[in-house]
């Protein structure tokens, strides 16, 4: 049973990194750099479990639930894990060069490897209060890494979004009190049960409202965003990479899929709400990113949006709709992570985010400009990379559920996209080299060799929905249209 | 029902600390008053009138006990917030050392 060691590998990586990382050499970067390699092994081995046995259920401590705890692996979950490990995996290699710039290399690694325990935990977590457990890990450590550089502008922004991740925390903690007190269950097979056997109160929905604004502050929703442009570029860039690229859609978006699709139960009312706020996202995050200067802080706005269009597809509820969004959902962690190292590579040889100071790095730095190239037109959605053919089947399928008015919003902020990312590629990459940077190198091997390897992933991304590897993507479907089923496919599993 | 609604004061309570201070250690006492309330309304949620500790022996009858896994959960939920806490009194105290003042309207240099 693979299950519970996507918490105990980064876990136990982590207690290890932080006795022994100052006493021997190298020893955290090696260590991180397996743990999160096999990470990525297992997870991909359980894409063909998961083809086989559909769900698998793990009892923690051999104790049946709803009495004890379990971890739960269905197709969303898979797929979940795959984009995660992918991309740590990636990210930890890239660590290797880039943090020699900061202090205390085994102490990030301990963070990065908590930070994943955390989101790995979320996602196989088959009960609610232990998901709240990994949620605050992931959080803790997040909060923990934004600070890393320790001047000024970090800790602003940590304190920032400390204060708000732990509001949110408290309201995600109050909903899962009040569902408790409901149902007497915390088993999320079970509390789907007994839900369904009581009649609808407005309990529910009060409760409801109450995870909305907890995961959706995780997400960085837009009536709920303010602390995420601040967070995000402070960050170093691989943290960076971790936090967009993965962590918003974890604590967020998954957390909110699985316990609205799921759990409660989803309908109309609720649908339209995560529809508004996804195209308001989408646009305000697009429109803010337009005025950007500062390389990451534009990235961290263009985050904002591209989670609108993920949950503006999951929010139309046809499965056409929810493919497009989990397959943006993929999409956006590839080309953003990427985006993010590229920021990165571009900090560690000349040391400024402005974009304005830049220019003409494409003759020095040909890795790094192609690879942002690539990430860029990615984002943007042009035709042959991977964010063209996830955007277009949302557009299409808001069409196709006659919400014409959100798929010209869709439209609108993909155009704004590709405006705000030639104006990247014209001020950092394109033009004539700033006479100040004659001296500067490409990055070392490490830096580029994920750079390149992400930028493969973003072309070949688009392959995903040719039926050969349909099914990695249309198990994750599954699940969401499934529904309420889910506590009959674990119960099932169990027997 | 009054301790509910005192314990949905205090959460309010709470909140309004943290959203209208000015000054950070403020803002952070604002956030344990948000976890302390929380809490008391998860403990809250377990209590049986004239309920009995959750205990089994031998010679005991099973009869009307509170219920033991609020207050299970109540310990893990003071131990993460006492983690949040330590970390974000820490940052403060950092903040202070960069920026000489702990009021939230002069540490403002990240704009757009």
């Amino acid at each position: 049973m693979i299950l519970p060691f996507f918490v105990i590998i980064p876990l136990g990586a982590a207690f290890l990194i932080s006795f022994f990382g100052k006493r021997i050499k190298n020893f955290a970067d090696l260590l991180a750099n397996l743990g999160t390699l096999s990470l990525l092994v297992f997870s991909l081995y359980s894409i063909s479990l998961v083809a086989t046995h559909k769900i698998l259920v793990y009892k923690v401590g051999g104790w049946v639930p709803p009495m004890g705890i379990c971890m739960v692996l269905d197709g969303l979950a898979s797929f979940m894990l795959v984009m995660v490990n992918l991309v740590s995996f990636l990210v930890a290699l890239y660590s290797i060069s880039y943090m020699q710039r900061y202090t205390d290399k085994p102490k990030f690694y301990t963070l990065f490897m908590l930070m994943l325990a955390g989101m790995n935990g979320i996602i196989v977590s088959g009960d609610l209060f232990n998901l709240f457990v990994f949620l605050e890990i992931a959080s803790i450590a997040s909060y923990a890494l934004v600070a890393f550089g320790t001047e000024a502008e970090e800790l602003e922004a940590s304190f920032k979004y400390a204060v708000m991740g732990s509001v949110a925390s408290s309201f995600i903690l109050l909903g899962i009190a009040l569902l408790y007190g409901y149902t007497s269950t915390l088993n999320m097979a079970d509390i789907s049960l007994v839900l369904f056997s009581k009649p609808s109160s407005m309990i529910v929905k009060f409760i409801g409202v109450l995870f909305l604004a907890g995961f959706g502050l995780k997400a960085a929703l837009v009536p709920f965003h303010a602390w995420l442009p601040d967070a995000h570029p402070s960050a170093p860039a691989s943290i960076s990479a971790m936090l967009s690229g993965v962590l918003i859609k974890v604590l967020g978006v998954y957390a909110i899929i699985r316990i609205f699709f799921n759990l409660i139960g989803i309908n109309k009312v609720t649908l339209s709400i995560l529809m508004f706020l996804g195209a308001v996202s989408m646009l305000v995050g697009v429109i803010l990113a337009l005025s950007q200067w500062d390389f990451k802080r534009l990235l961290a706005y263009h985050s904002i949006s591209q989670i609108g269009y993920v949950i503006l597809g999951i929010g139309l509820g046809t499965p056409l709709g929810i493919l497009g969004g989990l397959f943006h959902l993929f999409n956006h962690s590839i080309f953003k992570s990427l985006l993010f190292l590229n920021s990165g590579a571009v900090v560690y040889s000349l040391g400024t985010r402005d974009l304005r100071k830049m220019g003409g790095l494409q003759e020095k730095m040909p890795v790094t400009s192609n690879t942002n190239l690539v990430a860029s037109m990615s984002i943007a959605g042009i035709p042959p990379f991977n964010g063209f053919f996830s955007k277009f089947i949302i557009i299409v399928a808001c069409i196709q559920a006659e919400h014409f008015g959100y798929a010209f919003c869709a439209v609108i902020g993909s155009i704004l996209t590709l405006a705000s990312f030639m104006k990247v590629q014209k001020y950092a990459f394109f033009g004539k080299l700033n006479q100040k940077w004659q001296n500067i190198k490409e990055v070392p091997w490490t830096m580029w060799l994920s750079m390149i390897v992400l930028a493969i992933i973003c072309v070949v991304g688009g392959l995903l929905i040719i039926p050969l590897f349909r099914p990695f993507l249309q198990s994750a479907v599954n699940v969401l249209l499934l529904g309420t089923g889910y506590k009959e496919a674990v119960f099932a599993a169990l027997r | 029902m009054s301790e509910y609604i005192l314990c949905f004061t205090l959460f309010c309570i709470g909140l309004y600390c943290v959203l209208r201070k000015r000054n950070i250690i403020k803002i952070v006492i604002g956030l344990g008053i948000i976890e302390y309330a929380v809490n008391l309304f998860f403990v809250l949620i377990g209590y049986r009138r004239d309920g009995r500790a959750p205990i089994l022996a031998k010679d005991q009858v099973i009869s009307n006990m509170v219920d033991p896994i609020p207050q299970a959960l109540v310990l893990t939920s003071i131990v993460i917030s006492l983690a949040v806490t330590a970390l974000i009194v820490a940052i403060a105290i950092r903040i202070y050392e960069k920026y000489g003042t702990f009021d939230i309207t002069k540490i403002r240099r990240l704009r757009g």
